[in-house]
């Protein structure tokens, strides 16, 4: 037994080498993102390949699972990370970012960025971003509700998948669209939105493997998903529901370390992210609309998309300011019986 | 009786695998509680940490209570149906809910007990309006038991196959009715399996997250592993998570101290395989139950996983199986399952040699009474401790000495070892005694001692069951997701984790697949790991 231990041991160290073993004479600049950014299909891939071919340097990604956890690991290396760059934290991260000390001023020009509501920012550079929407079956609904108003007082036998804002940023995101819609009536339209959810899962994947399953025929998703379907699947029969009141945004940004020790090399790439090689990646890889203007026109696909009227932001101030107590206002909204 | 070097060597294992595991757990909980939060500075003990802390044991207690109360009959009936085709397959499915990720477990679930799952589908043929929800408490119950009972089943059936053979004769020969049978026979020997069973499973509903959280329907549904995830990851109070976690421990401790025991003293060895001749229930009413029972059984847990196979069959399985992803992916489980599982042998080996040591003392101190009991309650009790906690607080200490990601294999085998832990000594500490019962005499009057007793003694007695540990260890290793994802790095996936990245990029079909790939690996694992059973039969 003893020997099938040392040999499994061995193999795992094996398994290891290939993370150590990238010290190189030219420069390095590490990134960290989330998984689905660098997966083989995300934008990761072709952003290293094109990233370094102007910049004569090695771009590393090191992902987790996502934007939070993206912060959770930053604030556990504190000024001794890696990282040279943080990409993948969202709007409602913003705040709690700044107020760890680890991020420096981009002092790079942002003129080229074009997100809806106007986002600017001296510490963190947006990429994409996507309007939260409800995504529907459109074989089971054939009537999809037109506004939040709607869908808090629809048919409760039509059921809904959100996230939880305890654990996701979309589901955070639902909670600030219904805020944003309601104001201080948000938890008595809770209570009635209530019996229209089905459950409230831990994360997107969860909700929307419920969804693609045909659990239920609504889920909490983004404006582009559908464009996922249609260029992938060729499909239309997933589609996005287009609210009145308008939608509340998610906008993903990139910010870079204080204690980058390739200061030049990051504001390089900070300002590579908003050029049109970068963007144009961005919307058939991460599935996001683009923050700039892209080299190509933007796929068929993305011309069907819903354009909502108006865009919901609030501040990442009083979102750090009010997160907690909103979200105990949910529960108690949520858990009434 | 034990030489005295033996005695000592005995107690040194169990001393070593006691400091081994209380260092592994203690040295990341200090770190965590050192850590500054961000200045919420929330109070422990509010109205939502109650209500939260009344429903984790609400849905804990009655999964429970369900599980036990119905592998009862299952137990029974496999036992006295000692031979029919495919029933060491059924046995061997039952491992496979243990290896599954529990989301792909709940989607399993859903497919059959779903709203737009077969039972609906058939209840609205059968002309029923609106469709029956499970979400809430009943998708809770109904997935914990999917879940345990196979494992409550399987240990109780060990326990019924250990009785010896002559017990059926005797009972035959006496002419006992099948309730005398239960009575005298059946009841004794479910009562020694069922405490130490019962507080598995315990532990085990009352850790539970992504399962409370997808059925349970809404955030009434919450447990405090939610909590503590949520003080954790997404408020940054790592006191706090620490905090919630030993408020965890503590309260489930004084629970199963309530049921009277954590020990493993039972002497199941969580099915063998070799069952002893029946002579009972020849009757047609007793074999109409037993028919009955199982058939039952074999549907409640085969259909979610015929479900997962009917979905993971319309991916495209070649293609999945031949990209590099995968292999790379497989092969790192498979390393870190073997590291995992061999890691946790060591430990369980440790802990049996010291109990079985202080055990065989003609004097019982008192002082070594506890030591034996502290050893057995810390190797269950470490199922408490939430992973996320013991990665967080790993990752904190290793990150001064350099690259966490050069570590962190050997991090998520360390603490896959420590989660089997309590399986692994269900498993194997019956066996051990039984064997040493068995064999100590012979090699005392051999004078056999050394590397040549455990080539011809131990090594053929007890192949078996750590074949058995060994499998049941990996199988677990390969479904956890939880302690990969603080590392997660591109170099570093595990199957779970490849099956959530394609979860969360929108590629379901993908996910379905490989899901269905890994309860395929964890049923080969099972089928290894009671190989030879049925040339014994």
């Amino acid at each position: 037994m003893r020997k099938h231990f040392a040999f499994s041991l061995a193999a795992l160290m094996l398994a290891a080498l290939p993370l150590t073993a990238t010290a190189q004479d030219k420069k390095t600049l590490t990134v960290y993102t989330y998984e689905s950014f660098v997966a083989e299909w995300g934008p990761g891939p072709k952003v290293k390949e094109t990233f370094e071919k102007t910049c004569d340097c090695t771009l590393n990604f090191v992902a987790v699972a996502d934007g939070v956890a993206l912060l959770t690991r930053l604030k556990l290396e504190g000024a001794s990370s890696d990282a040279d760059l943080a990409l993948g934290l969202d709007t409602n991260l913003i705040q709690e970012a700044k107020d760890t000390g680890l991020f420096a001023p981009h002092g790079i020009d942002t003129s080229a960025a074009k997100v809806p509501g106007g986002f600017k920012d001296d510490v963190f550079v947006p990429f994409d971003y996507g309007h939260f929407a409800v995504i529907y079956d459109s074989e089971t609904i054939k009537t999809p509700p037109s506004s939040m108003k709607d869908l808090v007082e629809g048919d409760p036998s039509q059921k809904i998948v959100i996230q939880d804002p305890r654990t996701s940023t979309p589901g955070l995101g639902l909670l600030l669209w219904v805020k944003s819609v309601y104001g201080d009536k948000a938890p008595e339209a809770w209570a009635k939105l209530k019996d229209r959810i089905l459950t409230v899962t831990p994360g997107w994947s969860e909700a929307y493997g419920l969804f693609t399953k045909g659990e239920a025929p609504m889920v909490l998703s983004y404006v582009t998903s559908p464009a996922y379907h249609m260029m992938e699947e060729k499909t239309e029969r997933y589609k996005a529901a287009k609210f009145s009141e308008g939608h509340y945004i998610q906008i993903e940004v990139s910010g870079m370390l204080k204690a980058t020790k390739n200061k030049a090399l990051a504001e390089q790439f900070l300002a590579f992210t908003l050029s049109p090689q970068f963007q144009t990646i961005i919307p058939t890889t991460n599935w996001m609309m683009p923050a700039a203007a892209t080299a190509d026109p933007l796929p068929e696909a993305f011309g069907k998309l819903v354009e909502p009227s108006k865009t919901f932001l609030m501040s990442p101030e009083d979102v750090a300011k009010n997160r907690q107590a909103w979200i105990r206002e949910w529960l108690t909204a949520m858990s009434m019986n | 009786m034990l030489t005295r070097a033996e005695q000592t060597r005995g107690l040194a294992a169990g001393a070593a695998s006691l400091l081994l595991i209380g260092l592994f757990v203690t040295l990341p909980t200090a770190a965590l509680l050192m850590t500054a939060p961000d200045g919420l500075g929330q109070t422990l003990f509010d109205a939502y940490t109650l209500s939260i802390l009344r429903f984790t044991l609400l849905q804990a207690v009655l999964s429970t209570f369900l599980s036990v109360l119905l592998a009862v009959p299952v137990a029974l009936s496999l036992a006295r149906r000692s031979r029919f085709p495919g029933r060491i397959w059924i046995i061997r499915l039952m491992a496979v809910p243990m290896g599954l990720p529990v989301l792909i477990g709940a989607l399993g679930l859903i497919g059959i007990f779903g709203r737009q799952g077969l039972l609906n589908d058939l209840l609205t043929s059968a002309g029923l309006r609106n469709p029956v929800s499970i979400y809430g408490l009943t998708g809770i119950l109904i997935a914990h038991v999917f879940f345990n009972l196979p494992l409550a089943a399987r240990l109780m059936l060990a326990g019924l196959e250990r009785l010896p053979p002559e017990t059926w004769r005797l009972s035959a020969s006496l002419g006992l009715s099948s309730w005398s049978t239960f009575r005298f026979v059946e009841r004794p020997a479910l009562a020694a399996v069922i405490p130490g069973a019962a507080g598995l499973i315990f532990m085990l509903c009352a850790t539970s997250f992504t399962l409370v959280l997808v059925l349970g329907g809404g955030p009434a549904a919450t447990t405090l592993e939610v909590a503590i995830y949520q003080s954790l990851r997404f408020d940054f109070d790592p006191p706090r998570a620490v905090m919630l976690a030993l408020l965890q421990i503590a309260l489930t401790a004084i629970i199963l101290l309530g049921l009277g025991r954590f020990a493993t003293t039972d002497r199941s060895a969580g099915g063998e395989g070799r069952a002893p001749k029946r002579f009972d229930g020849r009757d047609p009413a007793a074999l109409a139950w037993d028919t009955l029972v199982i058939l039952l059984a074999t549907l409640f847990l085969l259909l979610p996983l015929a479900s997962i196979v009917v979905s993971g069959w319309r991916a495209d399985l070649g293609r999945l199986i031949t990209m590099p992803a995968f292999r790379q992916a497989a092969l790192t489980s498979l390393s870190i399952a073997l590291t995992a599982a061999l890691l946790s042998l060591l430990m369980a080996g440790g802990i049996i040699k010291a109990r079985s040591a202080i055990a065989d003392r003609r004097h019982q101190s008192k002082h070594l009474a506890a030591f034996s009991t502290a050893l057995a309650t810390l190797s269950s009790l470490v199922l408490l401790v939430p992973p996320v906690v013991l990665g967080t607080g790993w990752f904190l200490l290793i990150r001064p000495f350099g690259q966490v990601t050069s570590f962190a294999p050997f991090l998520i085998a360390a603490i896959n070892a420590l989660m089997a832990l309590p399986f692994v000594m269900r498993v194997l500490e019956p066996a051990v005694e039984t064997h040493v019962a068995r064999t100590r005499r012979l090699s005392a009057s051999l004078g056999i001692g050394g590397i040549s007793r455990l080539r011809l003694i131990d090594w053929p007695g007890l192949r078996r069951p750590l074949f058995m540990a060994l499998s049941f260890a990996m199988a677990l290793s390969l479904g956890d997701l939880g302690a990969v994802a603080l590392f997660g790095s591109n170099d570093l996936t595990t199957l779970p984790w490849l099956i959530y990245s394609r979860l969360g990029s929108y590629r379901t079909h993908d996910a379905d697949g490989l899901a269905l790939i890994l309860g395929v690996i964890c049923l080969i694992l099972t089928a290894l790991g009671t190989v030879g059973h049925k040339e014994k039969q």
